[in-house]
């Protein structure tokens, strides 16, 4: 049975497509066929981050609007071919999107996709609705500091009251947290939420925390998830965070401070 | 093109019907003198210009119908405007009041819930003694109960009781006309006895609450003492003045 997988935050630039671009290769590259979509309809950045934006004919929208087929806007990804990446149309904004509409596109990807991951715009207007309505499972991107912590909580409610499972009462979104851009040190500082804050503020399941890292910013640029940067420390975290959500029993990482942890090795200050 | 707009899938919603609950002022009427009142209202405006500036108002007209007095509603709509207020509702009128005031296209109101009164309930509310109001009010205990986490954004409204057994976050609001019980961290707002029940107490596990209110008696997050925070608190109101204790009294 396919899953619907919505990246969701409510604020921005917390590294929701990041998220949605490594968490769609690392399921690929697990063996299951996926999909990825862009929901930021007028602001696509999806085909960027995987390096496609050079290949895109058609788009979400025209698959709504019956001006193409589901196959004709499919992106098979360069480095998986379990991958396909549906991107967003720039030219239109969040009105083209209808409940009904996306509702076939994702009915009729369910027929052939194990996973399908929606890439929700930030806010909580059209676009972040639509894309956590169908949904199975929701991430719910979180950097550790208040106003997202706030807004991560305020989406949380939506996701339980909003969504197609809510409305028809069936059993619940499984909603899971992820930390990104997180850093012990600043926390150990006292500048940053540590994880116990935001799990205490938002009691809900860690899929993983995401350190800071260069190697995302450097991924973006190139165009290639971060996931398959498995030198990284954001890579690793990635990859415990799709093996964690298939089932797997994985210690978390990155949530102590490496280097104070040598420091009090040697006794330094 | 296709003017079928019922088999378009792109069809606009235009209106959509939801329920909200707004907190609205009451202005009681005491006298049917409407140069005293003007008098005092104009005091009570310059108090607060800017609070009241287009405020809207619900006229309350339970006690001088009691004292039988005659009072025209059109003078009195006229006054309240002057003060720079909106009348919006009517409430406790007789049946001449409750026309006048249908006729300056102003809604009335029941005396005792914040219900409309439809045309043909009208008779009905006449008939029936208060005490057999309150008797079938206190015969049905509703009480509500809330399982899951109250996420930032979310409102709850309890026609009794309110129970929560999950958190209250931030920026989420559990309104109740009865009692509040949040058996964990309240950190939304929490408003008892919103219809005015001055005995309704909040308890809770641990008080981080944004604000808390009883009968509409309020207290917002800087008003509450270090000493009563991060613990388990009962909250209820005394001569006028919200009182937060430790749950569990020191002997």
């Amino acid at each position: 049975m396919a899953r619907i997988i919505v990246v969701t935050s409510g604020k921005g630039g917390v590294g929701k497509t990041t998220t949605s671009a490594a968490i769609a290769m690392g399921l690929a590259k697990k063996g299951h066929k996926t999909a990825v979509i862009d929901f930021d309809v007028g602001l696509r950045n999806l085909d960027l981050i995987m390096g496609c934006e050079r290949r895109v004919v058609y788009d979400f929208v025209n698959v709504i609007n019956g001006e193409a087929t589901l196959n004709q806007a499919l992106i098979r990804d360069k480095n998986c071919n379990l991958l396909y990446i549906l991107p967003a149309s720039q030219t239109r904004d969040k009105d083209a999107l209808s409940q009904e509409g996306v509702g076939r596109v994702l009915d009729e990807l369910k027929k052939d996709f194990k996973y399908i991951v929606c890439d929700s715009p930030a806010g909580i207007e059209k676009g972040a609705h639509l894309a956590m309505y169908f949904a199975d499972d929701a991430f719910v991107v979180t950097n550790p500091e208040v106003s997202s912590v706030r807004d991560s909580d305020r989406m949380l409610g939506i996701l339980s009251s909003k969504s197609r499972r809510a409305e028809q009462n069936e059993e619940p979104i499984n909603e899971f947290l992820l930390l990104t851009r997180y850093s012990p040190e600043r926390v150990k500082l006292g500048e940053m939420l540590s994880v116990e804050d935001v799990q205490d503020i938002l009691s809900l399941h860690l899929l993983g925390v995401i350190p800071e890292s260069k190697s995302v910013l450097n991924a973006s640029n190139s165009g290639t998830p971060v996931i398959l940067d498995e030198k990284s420390d954001a890579g690793q975290a990635y990859a415990d965070i799709v093996a964690r959500y298939l089932g797997e029993e994985r210690p978390h990482r990155f949530i102590d401070d490496k280097k104070g942890f040598f420091r009090n090795l040697f006794g330094g200050k | 093109m296709s003017t079928d707009s019922k088999k378009s899938p792109n069809k606009l919603i235009a209106l959509e019907f939801k329920t909200s609950t707004f907190s609205v002022p009451v202005l009681m009427l005491l006298t049917d003198d409407l140069i005293s009142i003007e008098q005092q209202l104009k005091e009570k405006v310059n108090q607060a210009p800017d609070f009241f500036k287009n405020s809207p108002l619900v006229l309350d007209l339970q006690n001088i119908n009691k004292l039988s007095s005659i009072i025209n509603i059109s003078a009195l709509v006229g006054i309240i405007r002057k003060a720079g207020l909106l009348t919006v509702g009517l409430r406790g009128g007789n049946v001449e009041q409750n026309k006048q005031a249908s006729e300056l296209l102003i809604p009335v109101y029941s005396a005792l819930s914040g219900s409309v009164l439809a045309e043909n309930k009208k008779e009905k509310k006449s008939s029936p003694t208060p005490e057999s109001k309150v008797d079938e009010k206190a015969g049905v205990i509703i009480t509500t109960l809330i399982t899951q986490p109250i996420r930032s954004g979310q409102r709850i409204y309890a026609e009794g009781d309110l129970i929560i057994l999950s958190q209250v976050s931030a920026g989420a609001e559990i309104i109740a006309e009865g009692n509040i019980h949040v058996y964990n961290t309240l950190r939304g707002r929490a408003l008892a006895g919103v219809q005015g029940n001055e005995d309704a107490r909040i308890f809770c596990f641990d008080l981080q609450a944004e604000l808390i209110s009883i009968a509409g008696n309020y207290k917002v997050s800087e008003d509450l003492d270090k000493s009563v925070r991060n613990k388990p608190v009962q909250i209820y109101l005394q001569n006028e003045a919200l009182i937060i204790k430790d749950i569990v009294q020191p002997h």
